[in-house]
């Protein structure tokens, strides 16, 4: 086979190759299925790729594979049952999706939430952030050779879910957020615990820092890789890091501030390099912002009540239940039958972890949501897949698609 | 027509300038601005918010059923101002016949995977649009679940 030469072939020669029969690739191409059950898509992606050598020339993302219409359960659950569900979307962000839809009803309701419920939400909030992100920051390591940092990304993440475990019961689907406020007192000692943790937190940054940023191996396989033009990007839906990657300082907590964002201090950080190592340099600085984040919540956490005052909406507490008679009525008729929500439709817009969540919910004046439509960052993010890497070699592939940090169940719903 | 009081919003009264004919309906409600678009006039108006009034960005496309009254089927589409933080809300009413509309994949591409799904799940096509399939589920489906008729429990006999 040596001394047979193999004919050289330029890649405008290739693209410029009549199909085959049919619409079917030339004989130069080969289609390479990847995926549904592949280790680098972090769930059940499957992508078609058509291949000249090791470079894409054309990639079909095809999805669907974790679709459970919960967009149609909703219909059938009432508003307070319908957390549960919001939980297992985005399962790498629960607290995020169960502030979406509390939001989204609450605005509905025009219900006012205490202010110890809203910096409570916004501290387990930001630490589901960096639970997201560690989760992204291990795997996509990983998928790229890098195994240690994997282990350091989930020594950190076993802390956050303990925290959340302390709290809710739950390690991942917490549904600790209620509409009307949250779902348990938060726990004797959660205080100090939390503090524990975030203090910490910031050196282990460094320490995945020290890891990865100059690591030459990591800096080769990322920099100048997936590069899509910003305009591409929003023609397409993409939403959070990776448009701050591409410079564009877009964040819903800044923008349009929910659950009393406006009143803490930080960062949104950009980049302009709007490549893999850009989204991971932006990525791991909003770790850092997230930790600053709790701290000031730990520091300024306003006292009072951590569940609204409304009767109809919010169950009452269990001492009042059994000795009051109006208390147990309460509790009776939201059990049984939940609570009715005024006619209307709101858009409420959060930043999840990978970027834009919203909740649609239509309201037709009954105790179960007309229609619930959940604009998740995921879908949109992945729409870009083909733009990004068509072009680029294969070994790319995974290095681009895992800088898109989509979850499965949060584009397939 | 626009509604007398909505004309104070500058989105409004710019989209009733441009075509006075598109606009149905509207209404401002919990700080959210919705126009109701006649379903020939979306591809125009779609296209005037996003060259002349800088709604780069497309949200999301969904729809809702209203069965069983008629027109059947609203078609959503959320837009975003990124310079001016901005939203609003658009609406199309479709006839539950054969549902279809205009599709706004040539304004936005990335209309493309929102109406593929909102034709999976409702049934309601998009002329023009360059890839309408299944996204959701698979190929060979019956029926488009999250229509109102569309059985929640039971099994086929």
């Amino acid at each position: 086979m040596s001394d047979q030469a193999i004919p050289e072939v330029s890649a405008a020669a290739v693209a410029e190759e009549p199909p085959g029969p049919g619409g079917t690739p030339g004989p130069r191409r080969m289609v390479l299925n990847m995926g549904p059950q592949h280790p680098s898509t972090h769930g059940v992606l499957r992508l078609l790729l058509e291949l000249d050598g090791e470079t894409i020339m054309k990639c079909q993302p095809d999805i669907g594979y974790l679709h459970t219409g919960i967009e149609k359960e909703f219909e059938q659950k009432n508003y307070q049952q319908a957390v549960t569900l919001t939980d297992r979307v985005d399962y790498l962000a629960p607290l995020s999706n169960n502030l979406g839809w509390c939001l989204a009803v609450e605005k509905l309701l025009g219900l006012e939430i205490p202010p110890q419920a809203q910096w409570m939400r916004v501290m387990l909030t930001e630490l589901t952030r960096i639970q997201s992100h560690l989760v992204w920051l291990g795997t996509h390591a990983i998928d790229i050779g890098a195994m240690s940092v994997f282990l350091y990304c989930f020594r950190e993440r076993e802390d956050i879910l303990r925290i959340f475990e302390m709290f809710s019961g739950q390690r991942m689907m917490t549904s600790y957020f209620r509409i009307g406020g949250l779902a348990l007192e938060p726990p004797r000692g959660w205080h100090q615990r939390v503090k524990k943790f975030i203090d910490a937190f910031p050196s282990k940054v460094d320490e995945y820092e020290s890891l990865l940023t100059n690591n030459r191996i990591w800096t080769g396989r990322t920099k100048g890789v997936g590069v899509i033009s910003l305009e591409d990007m929003l023609d397409l839906g993409v939403t959070g890091p990776m448009l701050r990657a591409a410079g564009l300082k877009i964040d819903a907590r800044k923008d349009e501030p929910y659950s009393s964002y406006e009143k803490f201090d930080f960062e949104v950080p950009t980049k302009t390099e709007n490549d893999v190592f850009a989204r991971y340099q932006v990525r791991v600085e909003e770790m850092r912002q997230s930790a600053r984040i709790v701290k000031q919540a730990l520091e300024g956490m306003p006292a009072g009540p951590w569940k609204a005052d409304a009767p109809h909406v919010v169950l009452p507490d269990r001492e009042k239940m059994k000795t009051q008679m109006e208390a147990l009525i309460y509790h009776f008729k939201i059990v049984t039958e939940g609570f009715r929500v005024p006619e209307g439709e709101v858009y409420q817009v959060i930043e999840s972890p990978r970027g834009e969540l919203g909740y649609y919910v239509v309201s037709d004046g009954t105790a179960h949501p007309y229609r619930v439509h959940m604009r998740t960052p995921s879908f949109g993010n992945l729409q870009c897949t083909p733009v990004l890497i068509v072009g680029s070699l294969i070994a790319d592939v995974i290095a681009s698609i895992g800088s898109e940090d989509f979850v499965l169940g949060d584009t397939d719903r | 027509m626009l509604p007398e009081n909505l004309r104070q919003y500058a989105i409004a009264s710019a989209v009733e300038t441009f075509d006075a004919d598109a606009i149905v309906a509207g209404a401002f409600d919990r700080g959210e601005l919705t126009l109701e678009i006649a379903p020939g006039k979306i591809v125009s108006i779609c296209g005037f918010l996003k060259y002349d009034q800088k709604f780069v960005r497309l949200s999301t496309v969904t729809a809702v059923d209203r069965y069983p009254a008629e027109p059947r089927f609203e078609v959503v589409y959320h837009l975003h101002s990124v310079v001016h933080k901005q939203r609003v809300r658009l609406k199309c009413r479709v006839y539950g016949a054969d549902p279809a509309i205009e599709s706004v994949t040539s304004v936005w591409r990335g209309a493309n995977w929102y109406e593929r799904e909102v034709f999976d799940l409702f049934g309601i096509r998009f002329l023009n649009h360059p890839d309408l399939r299944r996204i959701m589920l698979p190929d060979d489906w019956e029926g488009h679940p999250l229509r109102k008729d569309y059985p929640v429990t039971g099994t086929r006999i």
